[in-house]
């Protein structure tokens, strides 16, 4: 079965950081799902399949965890030793706060817009560029993983996950209206 | 004399032995089976020629029709006749009602959540009907390829949730077929067309049904299908075509809401020719017999016809965006967008959706049943007759799982659109201090309020040892395999109690209930019982003992010494020894005990499989 004790980066015999070759790391996660996956074993023992089962749910969440930004940040914080309520922390940085606080108000302002779907998308876009650029601030403090550096990256961190919920309420507002339209 | 035997260059002359297995695309409207013959899947015709099994079953005095028999009778016996009984499988009564007041059934008050349809062979539920089909398909099946099936792939809407999923198994096990998987309609519309066309990259598979509509964003990456997004209605489809042009019919006829249940099937009969019809035509003419014996003539036009269903197209949009954003992608980055389905023929679908994606929909593969043939490589495969097959599909969960909290509101656990299999867990505590028990309400649905979303499951946690409030960690632990299927387990952290259900949704069919089916039905008497119980034993058996041997000369020199070796072809003897006798109890305890004999070797090899397929990627990385 697969070796538990392994970390995900180990699991996709990629080396241990927060820069990661995705295209790899997804040629690899294909490549495990086609010798794990329960479909591999449609006709095996029951304990087979439960193991399979296991192994292959094992990978998905791997993949997931690395494939997304904030959610290998977490990971990799916790492999440091962070194990940080992160998720109910709040950044204290009054200026990044402001910001926000606009980013809402327009996003509120878009469904009254001619075109809300095009207004969403253009918060929705400078949102992402927003996160690509701590993305790349993330990268710096996992170089060499100094404690204070760690806790930079804990900060960026929360900063992304106000981001990501910000994303995730324009995806709600979208659905909403898509309903409206019915 | 003996024959000769002859073999294609490069394939093995040892006699492989093809193992029957078929897939299922049980509609709404029509159902179909396909197989796998001479390396190509086929759907299977009847002894006429007929590839499409009408959905539609009919009680009578003394048996059961399915198919074109029942569905002649439809409009004549309407009370005794099902159709599309895939829009009530694994719903409550309750919903159906909602789903249409027009429904031409008696339903039964039986006290259980599950809706049963009084006709003259009695009362019997969506599973029992469907059951009906399977076995119809079966037979099928059965005869066109000379044996009985060893196992299917049946499929389903994506979009069905948990107790549709569970139902359209249970009907499968009524039917005596082993489901090797459930599989997404449009997931198997995608292999039918992506194994003959080598094509890379993302695909959206959008399957307008009889009752049901679909989208799947997928991408295809080196026989590796991967579901990025799927959504729909699992409440639309072509019959709410017919409905609205039956409605248009009787608005110009005049014909009264409360018509009779004939009058109603021959205006639906009507509606669904006269859309057929303009499928090809510019105009049609209708006739309809009206209750009094006189005829009512009229002609529909396309324009007036794409007035009445475009808000029903329209509505399907909403999902196609939903999915998009959900895979992170815009309709630009879709290369094709492939057309399921009978309703798809509609031309003003096809105009409208192909303006969503920007792109001319893949229409090559007959939609009816591009499905069924996806479904029969699948199973193929699954069955085991290509060991060497790339070819993988990952699903995803199509709707939110989650649990109630405080104030009637939804905690997500499994977001909608994850890879399954997944297992998640959240950790919940007490809020009262001493609380000993704890309720965990299980739902299904993208809204934050419990009553807007589908309740699963009820179950309790019981034993808690008390503690002050916010003391106790309970933990939850949601699992969903491959088929889509859920499993709720709760666990309080410190003590180690333990409560665990398999989902058996609040409108299912509990076990005991699918055993009594199973013993009621005339076709298991009860020594029935006994042989089909020995006969599965003695196949599983059968199936243990090839794979283990299969193993053993696959890698067993290489993955055991002498003395693991010995041990695990003793238990193998052991089962071999017992495997053809009569006491199916005796061979299920060897089964056992060789698979706890077996459970180290069978690690070794799945590990030996993962650390094969890295370095199998290493070394390229190398070059």
């Amino acid at each position: 079965m697969l070796d538990f004790s392994k970390n995900y980066f180990e699991l996709f015999g990629l080396p241990v950081g927060y820069i990661i070759d995705v295209d790899k790391l997804a040629e690899r996660f294909r490549e495990l799902q086609r010798v794990v996956h329960p479909d591999r074993y449609a006709n095996a023992p029951d304990h087979e399949r439960r193991l399979s089962m296991q192994g292959a749910t094992r990978i998905n969440e791997a993949y997931q965890t690395l494939k997304d930004p904030i959610r290998r940040a977490h990971y990799l914080l916790s492999l440091h030793g962070i194990d940080s309520d992160v998720e109910k922390e709040t950044t204290r940085d009054t200026d990044f706060l402001m910001e926000q606080l606009e980013l809402r108000e327009q996003l509120e302002a878009a469904r009254h817009q001619p075109d809300p779907y095009a207004a969403i998308n253009a918060l929705v876009s400078d949102i992402n560029q927003r996160i690509t650029s701590l993305v790349g601030q993330m990268a710096l403090q996992f170089e060499s993983a100094t404690p204070e550096q760690l806790e930079d990256a804990r900060e960026i961190l929360r900063k992304m996950q106000f981001l990501q919920k910000f994303r995730h309420d324009a995806d709600a507002l979208e659905a909403e209206l898509d309903e409206s339209l019915q | 004399m003996a024959l000769l035997q002859l073999s294609e260059p490069g394939q093995s002359t040892a006699p492989h032995q093809h193992r029957l297995a078929a897939g299922i695309d049980l509609g709404t409207t029509n159902s179909l089976v396909a197989s796998v013959r001479s390396g190509r899947a086929v759907t299977l015709p009847d002894s006429e020629g007929r590839h499409l099994l009408p959905s539609v079953v009919r009680y009578t005095g003394d048996g059961v029709q399915v198919g074109y028999e029942a569905r002649a009778a439809a409009a004549t016996d309407p009370l005794n006749t099902i159709v599309s009984v895939k829009r009530l499988i694994g719903r409550s009564v309750d919903e159906i009602k909602s789903l249409g007041s027009r429904l031409p059934y008696r339903f039964v008050d039986s006290g259980s959540s599950v809706p049963r349809i009084q006709t003259v062979a009695g009362a019997v539920s969506p599973v029992e009907v469907s059951a009906e089909i399977l076995k119809a398909l079966a037979r099928r099946a059965g005869e066109s390829l000379g044996g009985e099936l060893e196992g299917v792939v049946i499929t389903v809407p994506a979009y069905f949730d948990d107790a549709q999923r569970q139902a359209t198994k249970d009907a499968a096990r009524l039917a005596g077929l082993r489901v090797l998987r459930l599989l997404n309609e449009p997931t198997a519309a995608a292999v039918a067309y992506g194994l003959d066309s080598e094509s890379e990259g993302v695909h959206a598979i959008y399957d307008l049904g009889g009752g049901t509509f679909d989208i799947s964003i997928l991408r295809l990456n080196k026989g590796v299908f991967e579901v990025l997004a799927t959504g729909g209605d699992s409440a639309l489809g072509g019959d709410d075509f017919d409905r609205v042009v039956a409605e248009w019919m009787m608005q110009q006829a005049g014909i009264r809401d409360d018509a009779d249940h004939a009058m109603l099937r021959r205006l639906m009969r009507e509606a669904c020719a006269a859309k057929e019809a303009l499928t090809e035509a510019a105009s049609t003419g209708i006739r309809l017999e009206l209750e009094d014996g006189t005829h009512w003539q009229g002609t529909l036009t396309r324009e007036q016809f794409d007035r009445l269903v475009e808000p029903l197209i329209r509505k399907t949009l909403g999902p196609c965006r939903r999915a998009l954003r959900d895979a992170g992608l815009g309709p630009e980055e879709i290369r094709d967008v492939v057309m399921v389905g009978g309703s798809t023929r509609v031309p003003l679908v096809r105009e409208l959706v192909g303006g969503f994606f920007r792109t001319e929909p893949l229409v090559e593969i007959d939609p009816d049943r591009v499905v069924a043939i996806g479904a029969a490589i699948q199973a193929d495969i699954l069955v085991g007759n290509k060991p060497d097959e790339e070819m993988l599909l990952l699903d995803v969960n199509p709707l939110s799982l989650g649990i109630e909290t405080m104030g009637g509101l939804v905690e997500k656990i499994i977001p909608r659109n994850t890879t399954i299999p997944v297992a998640r867990a959240q950790e919940f505590t007490t809020f009262k201090d001493g609380q000993t028990a704890m309720a965990i309400h299980v739902l299904q649905g993208e809204r934050e309020l419990v009553s807007d979303c589908r309740s699963l499951a009820r179950f309790e946690l019981r034993g808690i040892p008390p503690m002050v409030a916010g003391a106790a960690r309970i933990q939850v632990t949601f699992s969903v395999d491959a088929d889509g299927l859920l499993n709720v387990e709760a666990r309080e952290e410190s003590t180690g109690v333990k409560a665990s259900i398999e989902v058996k949704p609040s409108y299912g069919l509990s076990d005991s209930e699918i055993e009594g089916m199973l013993r009621d039905s005339i076709d298991h008497a009860a020594d029935d019982m006994v042989a089909r119980r020995l006969r599965e034993q003695q196949v599983e058996a059968q199936r243990v003992i090839e794979a283990l041997q299969g193993a053993l000369a696959e890698d067993g020199d290489r993955l055991l010494d002498a003395a693991e070796r010995q041990q695990v072809e003793q238990a193998l003897a052991r089962l071999q020894a017992v495997a053809g006798g009569d006491d199916a109890d005796r061979i299920k305890r060897e089964i056992e005990a060789l698979e706890k004999a077996c459970e180290f070797y069978v690690e070794r090899r799945m590990n030996a499989s993962v650390r094969e397929a890295m370095s199998g990627r290493s070394v390229e990385d190398f070059e």
